[in-house]
Formats: C-alpha cells, structure tokens, sequence
C-alpha cells in the first residue's frame, strides 16, 4: 500500500468518529502535534503539583491538607498518564523530562504565578480546575484512543477537585472579613491569567485548525473563554465576590457575558520565561530530578544484580 | 478507667503519627520520580488519617470541647509529645528510607499489639493501620535494600543516615509509670516485650542490607516529655501558621 491509501484509512477513520489507536498508520504531523500536545499536558501536571504543594504543609485543618494531598497526588497521577500516552507514539518519559528540563517543552503558564495565600488554593482549584475541564471536555472524545481514555479518567478527577475548590471558596468568602479579603484579593489576582489559559484569540491561535479536523480540539479558544465566562460569573455571584472587571456586563443579544481580554502582552511575557515563578517552578523541578538521580540510579543498580543473581541460581 | 492518662497516651500516638505525616508530606511534588512521589504521598496520607483518628478520640476523651484540630493547631512544641524520630529532618532520599524502615518495623509490632487493646477505639483504630503499615514497610524495606546493596554512593548514604538516625530509637521502649497502669489493664502496649523483636528484625534488615548499626551510640530521649530537638518548632510553626494567625477563622 502506498502513503496515499494509508493516508484514506486514516481520513476515513477520522471522518467515522473512530479512534486512531498507537500502531495504526498516522501522518507525522498528527503525531508530532499529538506529542507536543500531550507532554505539554503531563508536564503542565507536574509541574502544576509545586503552586499547590506550596501549602500542603501550611494547610488550616487536618482534613483540608489530607484533601489537598489526594489532590495534588491525582495531578501526578494524571502526569503519569499522560507520558505513557504520550510514549505510545514513539517518544521516551526520559526525553519528554529533558525537553522539560532544558525550557524546550512548553508546560501551561497559568503555574507560573505564585500562591501567595490559602485563599489561592481554593481559586485555583474553583478557576483553574474549572477552566481545565473546560478545556478538556472535548479531548476525551479525541481521536488518539490513548489520549481520549486518559482524558476521561482525568476529567471525572478534576470534577472533584473543582468542586473541592469551590468547597474551599465557600468557607473563606463565608468566613471572617479577614478570609473574604483573601479570598477577593486571591479572585482578582487569578481571573485574568486564568481566562488566558484558553489560549491567545482565534484570529491569533496558530494550532487551532489541525486540530480540531484532527478531533485534538473542538472548539475554538474563545468560544471556550466565552463559555466559561458565563458559568463562573454566577458562582462568583454566590460567594459576594466580585470579579476584577468593570466591563462585565450581560449581553442579552449574544446571550452572553462581555468582558475585558486578558493583558495579551502579559501573556506572551509569561509564556517566554519572564512570568513570576517561571524560573522557580524549573528550578525546583530541575532539582528534584538532579536530587532523584543517584535514587534511580541505585535502583537499576540493585535490580539488575538481583536480574544477575537470579540467572544465575 | 485512667482517663487523663489514656488521654495522654492517645495524643502521643497521634502526635508521633501527625508529625512524621507533617516531614514525609514534604517529599509531595519533589519525589526522586513519579511514581516513587505518588508512592510516599500515600504513605503519608494514610499516616495524617491515622492521627486525625487519635486526635479525634483523645479530644472525646479529654472531653473540653476541643476539636481534632485545636489539638493539632494550637498546641506549642513543649506541649507535643511525638517520639524524636519523627520530627527528624527527611535529610535525603535514604534518611528518609531509612528513618521510615525504622518506624514502620516498630510501628507493626506495636499496632498489632495495640489491635488486642482493651479500649476498642484504640484497637479499632490500630486494626485498620495494621494492613497500611504492612505495606509502608514492604516499600521502605525494600528501598534500604535497594540502596545498601545498589551503588557506592546509594549504600554511602544510607550508612550515614542509620548513623544519624540509630540514637533516636531507643525512646520508643522506655515506659513511663502512666503508661505502667494502662499496660497493666491491657489497654497500653508493653514496648518492653516487643523491643527484642523489633531488634531482631531490624538487625537482619541492615545485615541483609550490608550496613551496620552504630556501635555504642548514646540513646536519645525527651518526646514524651515535650523535650524535643530543635526542629520541631520549626515543623509546628509552619504547620501551625494559618490557625494561629486567624483564631476565630474556620476552614
């Protein structure tokens, strides 16, 4: 069969809403957007465990640090799925940390601002949770059937923590004026950067189009914006917290909220290295992986002359 | 019933398991990989449970209206009664190995002791950390293995952590006379008799292990006492921060 015919089968796969499995044929752009794609997603969960990690020890009560625990434990283990699909197109755990490591792979710049107060745990997990998801809905209908059934388990988990960090949200804007305050001033500071992990305006976002013939994306970045825009207006509503925004205001003809853009500029600032912790976040990640080194290295050491022995015997 | 002293000795055991949680909790995010990260944050999680369990009783038992996290928040240092080891710095990779294999080896003989308590809250909650610390000490035994026997430096490393670290265990089988009444209702467990067994098994874990236990070391004492080194305030006052500065606030 000639690349032509591999290319039809792969087209009418798409075109029948079939998945794309690890050892069918696919064209190299798929997969390089694939792994691209998927490493940004697992390393945007690692390195995603440091801002919340940041108050795990420093957690108020004795249940909310066993649920920010489980919590950050799950962003891992979301890591951990995602580099193994993402290894099921050809590319090695090893490299994809390296590309990390190095500053060539791109992980979500949203991780690049600080947590300054425990107020920011319950927004992240109320506002950054809630736009992941709403991002990530559509993927689990993806076409690459290893991405799209971690994308399922993944969601169900970020549901939770959602919900946790609204939990969070509800006890501090509740709570003494001195918690409303952080838990307002924790709002202003994460709302723009979290609209921005829509990613920049249609007009602007070079991926787009690939990827939603390829079943990677369906919807466009600012339909996404839009929509959550709508759905968070209101919970903020609940809490008597006030979004940073003096233009939001319904429009009754586009059935929607009008709000302010991000600060694009920011945006390109931070996803070029210069956001707050930018160079924090890769340091610490930096760190961890040069302290683990001599960890590895003993336990290869040990299995393998425990690999040796037992040939042996 | 010793009420006062089984209130004491409850918030012991809860004060051990809290802050060897609170040192373990640390390693979250910055594991040596992946999978070993999720591996310890579990281990860790399951030891938060297990003190918020005690605290939980001690506060039924001390019966003043202060909650599981009161317990925890706002008591100081001097008032903490854990064992020194737990509060020990992680150190590297290997202290903490070395640190956990210690403490899960006592902490099974000693759970499966407490499990037959007369005080069935007490055994309740001793019945249920049975299987978890069975399977936290499969994980840390398995680690001094791998790193007494894996590379020069791994096994370099764990020798100096069990040099460090061996002073701090002979606290765990010291009894008190509080505890001397419990023991005799079959409430408390007698470390006494499960101090040859924890030898035993510890000492043919490092020999397995090729590393060798310190000679004539001076034994360490003082948790039970609220004497602690000089790293538990700094655990506490991290730990403590939020509660103490806002202490009407409720989370």
């Amino acid at each position: 069969m000639d690349i032509l015919n591999f290319e039809n089968i792969f087209e009418g796969k798409l075109s029948r809403n079939e998945m794309i499995e690890p050892k069918d044929w696919m064209p190299e752009n798929y997969r390089k957007h694939l792994i691209r794609q998927i490493s940004q997603h697992a390393h945007s969960e690692i390195v995603g465990m440091l801002p919340e990690g940041n108050w795990i020890s420093r957690a108020p009560s004795l249940r909310a640090k066993l649920v920010l625990m489980a919590k950050v434990q799950d962003e891992g283990g979301h890591g951990l799925y995602l580099y193994t699909a993402a290894e099921s197109l050809g590319t090695s755990r090893d490299e994809m940390l390296d590309a990390l490591h190095t500053g060539k792979a791109k992980y979500s710049s949203i991780f690049n601002y600080p947590t300054l107060s425990w107020a920011d745990i319950g927004t992240i997990g109320w506002l950054v949770d809630g736009a992941a998801i709403m991002n990530q809905v559509m993927l689990q209908r993806s076409s690459y059937g290893p991405y799209s059934r971690a994308m399922i388990r993944i969601c169900k988990e970020e549901s939770f923590h959602q919900r946790q960090g609204y939990e969070i949200m509800t006890k501090m804007a509740f709570g003494t004026p001195e918690q409303k305050e952080m838990a307002q001033d924790a709002l202003n500071r994460w709302w723009y950067p979290t609209l921005m992990m829509f990613g920049p305006p249609d007009v602007e976002s070079p991926n787009s189009d690939n990827a939603i013939k390829w079943r990677i994306k369906r919807e466009t970045n600012d339909q996404l914006r839009q929509r959550f825009v709508n759905q968070t207006v209101e919970q903020a509503e609940y809490l008597n917290l006030t979004i940073p925004d003096k233009n939001l205001k319904w429009n009754e003809a586009k059935k929607g909220y009008d709000f302010s853009e991000p600060n694009w500029a920011e945006f390109k600032n931070v996803i070029s290295g210069n956001g707050p912790c930018n160079k924090e976040r890769l340091d610490k990640r930096r760190q961890a992986h040069q302290d683990g080194e001599w960890v590895r290295a003993a336990a290869t050491a040990y299995a393998k002359k425990q690999n040796e022995s037992y040939q042996a015997a | 019933m010793n009420s006062p002293a089984l209130f004491n000795y409850t918030l012991r055991l809860a004060d051990s398991s809290l802050v060897l949680a609170q040192r373990l909790c640390e390693w979250t995010s910055v594991g040596p990989f992946l999978e070993e990260d999720l591996a310890l944050t579990n281990i860790a999680l399951d030891i938060f449970g297990r003190a918020r369990h005690l605290y939980e009783y001690a506060a039924r038992l001390e019966n003043k209206g202060r909650s599981e996290d009161d317990l925890a928040f706002l008591r100081n240092d001097r008032d903490y009664l854990n064992c020194l080891i737990c509060e020990q710095p992680n150190g590297d990779y290997a202290q903490t190995m070395i640190r956990q294999a210690m403490v899960d080896c006592f902490d099974l003989y000693y759970y499966t002791e407490l499990a037959k308590s007369k005080d069935e809250t007490l055994a309740g909650i001793a019945a249920k950390s049975i299987k978890e610390i069975t399977y936290h000490k499969r994980h840390s035994f398995s680690w001094v293995m791998r790193f007494g026997n894996g590379t020069d430096e791994s096994h370099t490393r764990a020798q100096n952590a069990l040099n460090e670290l061996w002073r701090f265990t002979g606290e765990w089988f010291e009894r008190t006379e509080d505890e001397d009444n419990l023991v005799n209702q079959s409430i408390a467990v007698d470390v006494t008799a499960i101090h040859p067994k924890w030898e035993k098994e510890i000492t043919e874990l490092f020999m397995q292990a090729n590393l060798s236990i310190p000679s004539k070391v001076f034994m360490q004492t003082g948790g039970r006492k609220g004497l602690h080194t000089e790293h538990l305030a700094y655990l506490l006052l991290e730990m403590q921060a939020l509660p103490r500065m806002l202490p009407n606030a409720k989370w």
